[in-house]
């Protein structure tokens, strides 16, 4: 396969939202490089028609009924926020 | 050393005789715990097997054991009053939990996993939270926030991983039981690099509502032990039905060690060949044509087998895990707990600069490379192929178990290397795997048990059974154990 080229490396961060120092982002364009080779072989098995695997357990939706049950201490879930306001999480801003 | 002589019997007891003790009164559970809790604190400069201990909470959990095991309250069970360790990506009520990563430090989950809940329940004695790589992704625990695990058996070597402080924790008799979870590998690798038993039971068996999600469909929380018999009646503990995991199976729960004593005569036993793979330590191929020898000697049928699909098991491995870890880690997006940023000017940016700064190098990139993966143009040529590859790695097997009652392998390729020796070359870290990796594909059960020594350090034995075998692999692993001895050597620390 060809190589990523540092274009690829900015949008793969931009879309897992993590910023990489450009030294970082070169050393990660390598490494992936490197194994996606190792990849290409997977290419060679013949898969027509064959079905993909998600879970090995086979099942699909698995429903059950929904009733209420109690819920979690909301001081214990909230305290674990970087910045908390009361009752509320703050957030930065959305837009500019 | 100092060690009184009663103690080092203590520390590396199996949890059965430990039980026996406390059933015989020669023990309390506190007194137990209180004896682990001192080895902790006299081992933890060397091994750093424990990310936080907890200490109070035990004592008073062994306070309790002690009460319930004098006959007050529920009936005991087989962990009641056992000082055990869980690896750092259990939730934990009150408890912090941080899957050895810096972007979850200081985070106190509001809520039990559903395993932690069953080992509550049976009254177990949780002495703390153990090491691993961060966020279960690597084969060595170098990839921790908060330094490496060191084996016990030499501590300038790693001792595998992703649950290499569960791994060395037991093999250093810092704890009875420790509980892990099972990705590609990490609970058999490190527990076959520490000399200890380490069972992956089959996908499904043990919920994983509260188990910090690596790849969904491939983890599995399983137990590392002293003893095949322990590996059972944990295993028979941890496991459940439950409605909060719905990949959780309805299956029956049978006593895992039913056929614990039944012995391997007239069972057949593959040796899948391409598991023997270029580049295997001598030390690991020579240990392992001794324990063939053994098994035939107690009886199987042990025959040469081929599974020509196992050379793409990493390939599928490392596309499948990392694009369901990419997506599973979404969440930390700095907002709701663990590390936050302050002073970005926008939403986004602060989740960029938490994910940046809070993840490790290796979480990184598997982040990168199942985002890649199931990007635009990509999707087919990697997710979807290797999801059909998948299938027809799962076929191969399914094929194999009409002829075969179980299959038998090394567990990893090498003995327990040097800190740093591989940390350079992501893709030979990846190849620890090998062997271990296939089963989660296919969500088959399997065991690693201590199977020889080389130059002083230990090697591992697999066993693969077929979906829902548990007990088959069971049975094959304790007629191992019952015929050797290597189970009963202990590091000198």
């Amino acid at each position: 396969m060809d190589p990523l080229t540092p274009k690829d490396v900015d949008h793969i961060a931009q879309l897992a939202y993590i910023k990489l120092s450009d030294e970082e982002s070169e050393d990660m364009r390598v490494q992936l490089t490197n194994i996606l080779g190792h990849f290409a072989s997977l290419s060679t098995v013949d898969t027509d028609g064959v079905e993909a695997t998600g879970h090995t357990t086979d099942s699909n939706t698995v429903m059950r009924k929904d009733e209420p049950q109690p819920p979690m201490n909301q001081d214990d879930v909230l305290k674990n926020a970087p910045d908390r306001d009361g009752e509320f999480i703050r957030v930065r801003p959305v837009l500019e | 050393m100092t060690t009184h002589s009663t103690n080092s019997d203590l520390y590396f007891s199996t949890a059965r005789e430990l039980r026996a003790k406390f059933d015989a009164r020669e023990i309390s559970s506190v007194e137990a715990t209180r004896t682990m809790l001192d080895r902790i604190s006299a081992l933890e400069p060397k091994l750093n097997t424990f990310i936080t201990v907890t200490a109070e909470r035990a004592i008073a959990d062994a306070e309790l054991a002690d009460q319930r095991l004098q006959g007050t309250g529920q009936e005991p069970t087989a962990l009641t009053g056992v000082p055990i360790m869980l690896k750092d990506n259990f939730s934990t009520k009150g408890v912090e939990t941080t899957a050895a990563s810096n972007i979850l430090k200081g985070y106190i989950p509001p809520y039990d996993g559903t395993a932690v809940r069953n080992l509550k329940d049976a009254g177990a004695v949780i002495l703390g939270k153990g090491n691993l790589d961060e966020f279960a992704m690597g084969s060595s625990n170098e990839t921790s926030a908060f330094g490496p695990v060191h084996n016990p058996w030499d501590t300038d070597r790693v001792p595998g991983g992703s649950s290499g402080g569960a791994s060395a924790a037991v093999a250093a008799g810092e704890c009875f039981i420790a509980f892990g979870s099972d990705t590609g590998g990490s609970i058999r690798q490190p527990a076959s690099l520490c000399g200890v038993v380490g069972m992956k039971p089959t996908y499904g068996l043990v919920s994983r509502f509260g188990l910090l999600a690596f790849g969904s469909s491939l983890d599995q929380i399983g137990p590392l032990t002293r003893s095949v018999a322990d590996c059972a009646d944990a295993l028979n503990i941890v496991s459940s039905h439950d409605r909060r995991d719905s990949t959780s199976v309805a299956a029956p729960f049978t006593d895992f060690g039913q056929n614990i004593d039944r012995g391997v005569e007239g069972m057949n036993i593959g040796v899948p060949k391409e598991y023997l793979v270029d580049g295997m330590e001598s030390g690991v191929r020579e240990a392992f044509e001794a324990s063939l020898k053994t098994l035939e000697d107690l009886g199987a049928n042990i025959s040469e087998t081929s599974l020509p699909l196992t050379d793409h098991a990493l390939a599928v491995y490392y596309i499948i895990a990392p694009s369901e870890a990419s997506a599973n880690l979404s969440r930390y997006d700095g907002v709701k707990y663990g590390l936050g940023s302050l002073d970005a000017s926008t939403s986004a940016q602060a989740t960029e600069i938490a994910r940046g700064e809070g993840f490790g190098e290796e979480v990184k990139r598997r982040i990168f490379l199942g985002t890649y993966a199931l990007s635009a143009g990509y999707y087919d040529a990697y997710y979807k192929k290797a999801q059909q590859v998948r299938t027809l790695i799962r076929r191969e097997f399914t094929d194999a178990f009409l002829k075969f009652d179980a299959l038998v392998t090394p567990t990893s390729p090498g003995t327990a290397f040097k800190i740093g020796a591989k940390m350079d070359d992501p893709f030979q870290m990846y190849m620890n795997d090998v062997c271990t990796i296939p089963v989660n594909i296919a969500g088959l059960p399997s065991i690693s048990i201590p199977g020889g020594m080389s130059e002083g350090l230990p090697v591992g034995l697999q066993f693969i059974g077929p979906q829902f075998g548990d007990t088959a692999v069971i049975r094959a692993a304790a007629a191992y154990e019952r015929a050797t001895a290597w189970h009963k050597n202990h590091p000198l620390i």
